[in-house]
């Protein structure tokens, strides 16, 4: 049966201000970019975690219709396309920080909960990220 | 559709981020007009056009929502709830939040049941619904 997630996509408008985002501030890395000729093939990962990447999709003809396309960016600019992608990370607190001084745009800063600290944030089009340290598990007995 | 609307749209969702966030402080309409990048005057009509419901009505629904973690969570008193929410008075969240629950905040505390998710679901997804149901003050 199944035995990873491999990959994944996020919506975006534009390609190149989408690499600005995810690779420029958010740090991720290009794992592929092709142009397979009825698309631009671009996918990103977090640098380290060479098993997922995320499709930087861009919503368009021939895949689909431009009326289409146009809904799919009209719910994305208004943020009705729900949740998009959770990344982790040791120290959210640094990294809210350093994301903040990029010109980085959050939602929510970094809240504690039970289980860890998270904080939300949009890329440029309006996709819901967000970012969480893990809790410290309490050791097995 | 055009690029225009996609960008209204995202000016309009910084806006409601704006309120999601800031939800306990006074806000009002030149504050979030200005998050926007819209006049005031279009501000409350074409936010009411991109989300189905009044900035007033949006912000609310999010100190209710908050008002309901809060009477879930915690033993504090409504007077310190409703304050902490960003409503001013006692009578205005009681029957703001009897609007949109249903019933009144001390009831809804005897039967309340915890959800723990990411704050942000347990924001988005616990929120009140007030698409129609209850009639904004």
């Amino acid at each position: 049966m199944l035995n990873a997630i491999t990959i994944s996509h996020v919506w975006v408008l534009d390609q190149q201000e989408a690499l600005d985002f995810y690779v420029g501030k958010l740090g991720l890395e290009v794992a592929e970019d092709q142009d397979l000729g009825f698309m631009r093939w671009l996918t990103v990962r977090v640098p380290g975690d060479p098993g997922r990447r995320i499709l930087l999709e861009k919503p368009g003809p021939p895949s689909m219709d431009e009326a289409a396309a146009a809904q799919i960016r009209e719910l994305v600019t208004k943020g009705a396309t729900g949740f998009t992608v959770g990344f982790s990370t040791d120290d959210c607190q640094k990294t809210y920080e350093t994301l903040v001084a990029r010109g980085v745009e959050f939602t929510q800063e970094p809240t504690t909960r039970e289980y860890g600290t998270d904080v939300g944030l949009r890329d440029p089009f309006g996709n819901h990220i967000r970012i969480v340290q893990m809790a410290a598990q309490p050791a097995q007995a | 559709m055009s690029r225009a609307v996609e960008e209204v749209n995202r000016r309009m969702l910084r806006a409601r981020d704006a309120i999601d966030r800031t939800y306990a402080e006074p806000l009002d309409v030149p504050t979030l007009a200005r998050i926007a990048c819209v006049s005031q005057a279009h501000f409350i009509r074409t936010f009411r056009a991109t989300f189905g419901e009044t900035p007033h009505r949006y912000l609310q629904r999010r100190r209710v929502e908050r008002s309901m973690f809060l009477l879930r969570e915690t033993d504090r008193s409504l007077t310190d709830i409703c304050l902490d929410v960003g409503f001013t008075s006692l009578g205005t969240f009681s029957r703001t939040f009897r609007d949109i629950v249903g019933e009144a905040p001390s009831a809804y505390r005897r039967r309340g049941a915890a959800a723990e998710a990411p704050t942000c679901f347990v924001m988005a997804w616990t929120r009140p619904s007030s698409f129609g149901e209850a009639r904004p003050r």
